[in-house]
């Protein structure tokens, strides 16, 4: 894991210091709240239905267990003993007053961690694939780039104030599990014909009311342009982006605007003036970035553990959670175990204090200490023992922690929607309640297999409802909450948006819809296909049938 | 408006409607476009006022001609100003005053100081008061920009004093100068 040295923890006190300023100035009425507005955006503070929600970020989804206990006491003492994981690997407390928020920044720099840049129209919290480092399928780890980037992004002075907020998502992996063209900036690692790991740049992808893939305007970035790449493209947004309307503020909309040529033009323009320059990454930098992500110590273990088979073979509920919810590691005789957050009729990735605090101590005795976040709003305890399985899925059982459906229907992906946030139209954990309960059925679930399902509760799509295999979006009309249903859509290397089944249907319809859709593609499936297979063969007509039937 | 000019409220010259005196003068880029001619038979020293929309790369030939160039912030999250200083100090070779304009708040200064702004338009004078304290807020960057103040990434390859200098070291810099950034090559 990154460790701060002196530069880091020097500049959080400071921003701490600053924060604390400011907060005194906006309760004295020094600052209206328009000019302090930014300031506490940039601070990770946003002004709820209810109260203030604090967004901390956790760059690139990693964590240590102090952290984790960390956040978990932020959580008791500062807000109601809950925290949320996001789709942007951050955690956020609903329940916070403006007077803690310098203190709870305080506490957060204690433990290496910050909340800045987690919103504003500034470059956000960097996100990467969650098996960073440990995925069998990964090119290089790529978190040593995310925080190259955290670190080049934060408090950039030229873009912080962009026309709007700017992510960048990083995958290392020829399977893309950050959704990189989902992203106002999309990086893909890859070799090139010398056998060169660079970049693929991707720009101009999003979702929210304007759903775009991102275009690729570079096949190949060399490391060594990572940033000056990177600063070329921000400048020629910062320059030329909208600024009239916020809806068209972002860079996908001067992208589709120009064209992805044309963008592309500039910004190689741009960059000509400043490569090589001093934003160039020489290899010793990056070597210093890599040694804090060089892997720990891990034994050296068979690559099967019949300890581990048998256990799998004496207890059908161990074997079903190992088929949803672990993953191959890169190390013989290690895994990847993912704990969901998506326990039936629950709030998708809320977790408890008293969880945090077992996921933290699982993560380590069971592992090195190390716990990521998915953007699926999951948890992952990176690197355990096969033979050490069973008993960690024994533990996680007992807190509640051992869902088995990473990956399946109830893995729902939802926004806070109307219960907290201002900018919902719709309730989401409510519907996303209903559909667990409906589907509370594990060996139903294995049985449907593959399917993503995200329910953003308005057009702002935080929820990515576009890029759901099924897509929920919770609008409103004249006062009353409906919800449209996507189908098709997908979010990996293979990225596409859903299409509109029909008119809406009502809170209580949703769940029947869902259920009608799940059984509609039960019926025409073929062997071994799994839901997108399914309805990339059928499309969309056999669904609307069955379930505008009865209208 | 009271102007805070290398850290401290200084008198302001410029004028920025023409009032037949001998004074500098700011113009707008529409004036300078129309009447460029007219402008340098003044004989006085010139200025020109760039709105938010106005890129420096319309006036890139006649830089050397403007003692000052006035960035307009019209709200102070309209953020193209940042990106203009930094061209015109990296790009143009501008050495004269930067000042920023409109809605300039002591929030931002820092911002804009690392972007190349030396000359601040600010509401009133209770701003300049916390000039300093403002800029000394932050003092560890991670991105190298127009002003002299070293980035982390450049700082942790110092050479350590009691080690010989590595080879590849671009060398250590003088520390950061809050008050004034009077080189502007990085």
């Amino acid at each position: 894991m990154y460790r701060y040295d002196e530069f880091d923890h020097g500049f959080v006190r400071q921003r701490v210091a600053q924060f604390r300023g400011q907060v005194a100035r906006r309760l004295d009425g020094a600052l209206t709240e328009d000019e302090f507005k930014p300031l506490r955006l940039m601070n990770g503070l946003y002004l709820q239905l209810h109260a203030y929600m604090l967004r901390v970020a956790i760059p690139y989804g990693t964590l240590s267990a102090r952290q984790m206990r960390r956040l978990a006491d932020i959580a008791r003492r500062y807000d109601k003993g809950f925290g949320h994981f996001t789709t942007r690997q951050n955690i956020q407390y609903n329940w916070i007053r403006l007077e803690d928020a310098p203190d709870i920044l305080a506490d957060l720099a204690d433990v290496e961690m910050h909340a800045i840049q987690t919103s504003g129209n500034c470059i956000r919290n960097v996100t990467a694939d969650q098996f960073a480092g440990v995925a069998a399928d990964e090119i290089e780890d790529p978190r040593v780039y995310a925080e190259i980037i955290r670190q080049w992004s934060t408090l950039h002075p030229e873009f912080s104030f962009l026309p709007r907020k700017f992510k960048i998502a990083i995958t290392g992996a020829p399977r893309d599990r950050a959704a990189v063209r989902a992203h106002d900036i999309g990086l893909r690692m890859h070799w090139n014909a010398d056998g060169e790991a660079g970049f693929e740049i991707m720009v101009g992808g999003g979702l929210g009311r304007t759903p775009v893939i991102g275009k690729t305007i570079r096949a190949f970035l060399p490391k060594q342009d990572l940033l000056s790449y990177l600063e070329a493209i921000l400048r020629v947004y910062n320059q030329l982006g909208r600024r009239d309307n916020i809806h068209k503020a972002r860079i996908k909309i001067l992208v589709n605007q120009v064209g992805a040529e044309t963008f592309a033009d500039m910004v190689e323009a741009e960059w000509r003036e400043i490569r090589g320059g001093a934003l160039d990454l020489p290899a010793d930098e990056i070597a210093r970035i890599e040694s804090y992500f060089a892997p720990p110590d891990y034994e050296r273990l068979d690559a099967a553990s019949p300890a581990f088979e048998a256990q799998r073979r004496s207890d059908p509920a161990f074997a079903q959670w190992v088929r949803s919810n672990v993953v191959a590691h890169k190390r013989p005789g290690y895994a990847i175990a993912n704990i969901s957050l998506k326990p039936a009729g629950g709030v998708p990735g809320d977790a408890s204090a008293e969880q945090m605090e077992v996921v933290a101590d699982l993560a380590e005795r069971y592992g090195f200490g190390e716990i990521r976040v998915a953007h699926e709003q999951n948890l992952v305890l990176p690197d355990v023992r096969l033979s050490d399985l069973h008993a960690l899925w024994q533990e996680l059982r007992t807190a509640g922690l051992a869902t088995a459906n990473i990956g399946l229907l109830t893995d729902i992906i939802a926004c806070p929607g109307l219960d907290y946030c201002n900018l919902a139209n719709a309730r989401s954990i409510p519907i996303a309640q209903r559909i667990g309960q409906r589907f509370d059925d594990l060996a139903r679930l294995h049985d449907i297999g593959r399917l993503t399902l995200n329910i953003s509760g308005c057009i702002n799509a935080c929820a990515h409802h576009h890029v759901g295999n099924i897509g929920i979006l919770g609008v409103n009309k004249k006062g009353v909450e409906y919800y449209q249903v996507t189908l098709g859509g997908n979010a990996d290397e293979n990225a596409a948006l859903g299409d509109l089944v029909g008119p809406a249907f009502s809170g209580e319809e949703i769940a029947d819809a869902v259920e009608t859709i799940v059984d509609t593609y039960l019926e025409q499936r073929d062997r071994g296909e799994q839901f997108l297979d399914t309805y990339r063969r059928v499309g969309l007509q056999p669904f609307k049938e069955k379930l505008y039937a009865a209208h | 408006m009271p102007l805070i000019k290398d850290g401290k409220l200084a008198d302001d010259p410029w004028q920025v409607a023409d009032d037949g005196t001998a004074a500098p003068l700011i113009v707008s880029l529409e004036a300078w476009q129309a009447n460029e001619g007219g402008i340098r038979q003044r004989n006085t020293p010139i200025g020109i006022r760039l709105a938010s929309d106005q890129s420096p790369a319309l006036i890139a030939e006649d830089i050397e001609r403007f003692e000052v160039i006035a960035l307009e912030f019209p709200k102070f999250n309209d953020g193209r100003a940042y990106s203009y200083a930094r061209l015109l100090r990296e790009r143009h070779g501008y050495k004269g005053e930067l000042r920023a304009v409109g809605n300039v708040l002591r929030d931002q200064f820092l911002f804009m100081h690392r972007c190349g702004f030396d000359a601040f338009e600010v509401a009133d004078t209770g701003a300049a008061a916390v000039w300093e304290e403002a800029l000394r807020e932050i003092s560890v960057w991670y991105q190298p920009t127009a002003d002299r103040r070293k980035p982390a990434t450049t700082l942790r390859r110092k050479p350590h004093p009691r080690r010989p200098a590595a080879g590849t070291s671009s060398g250590p810099g003088d520390p950061p100068s809050v008050a004034c950034a009077g080189h502007w090559a990085y």
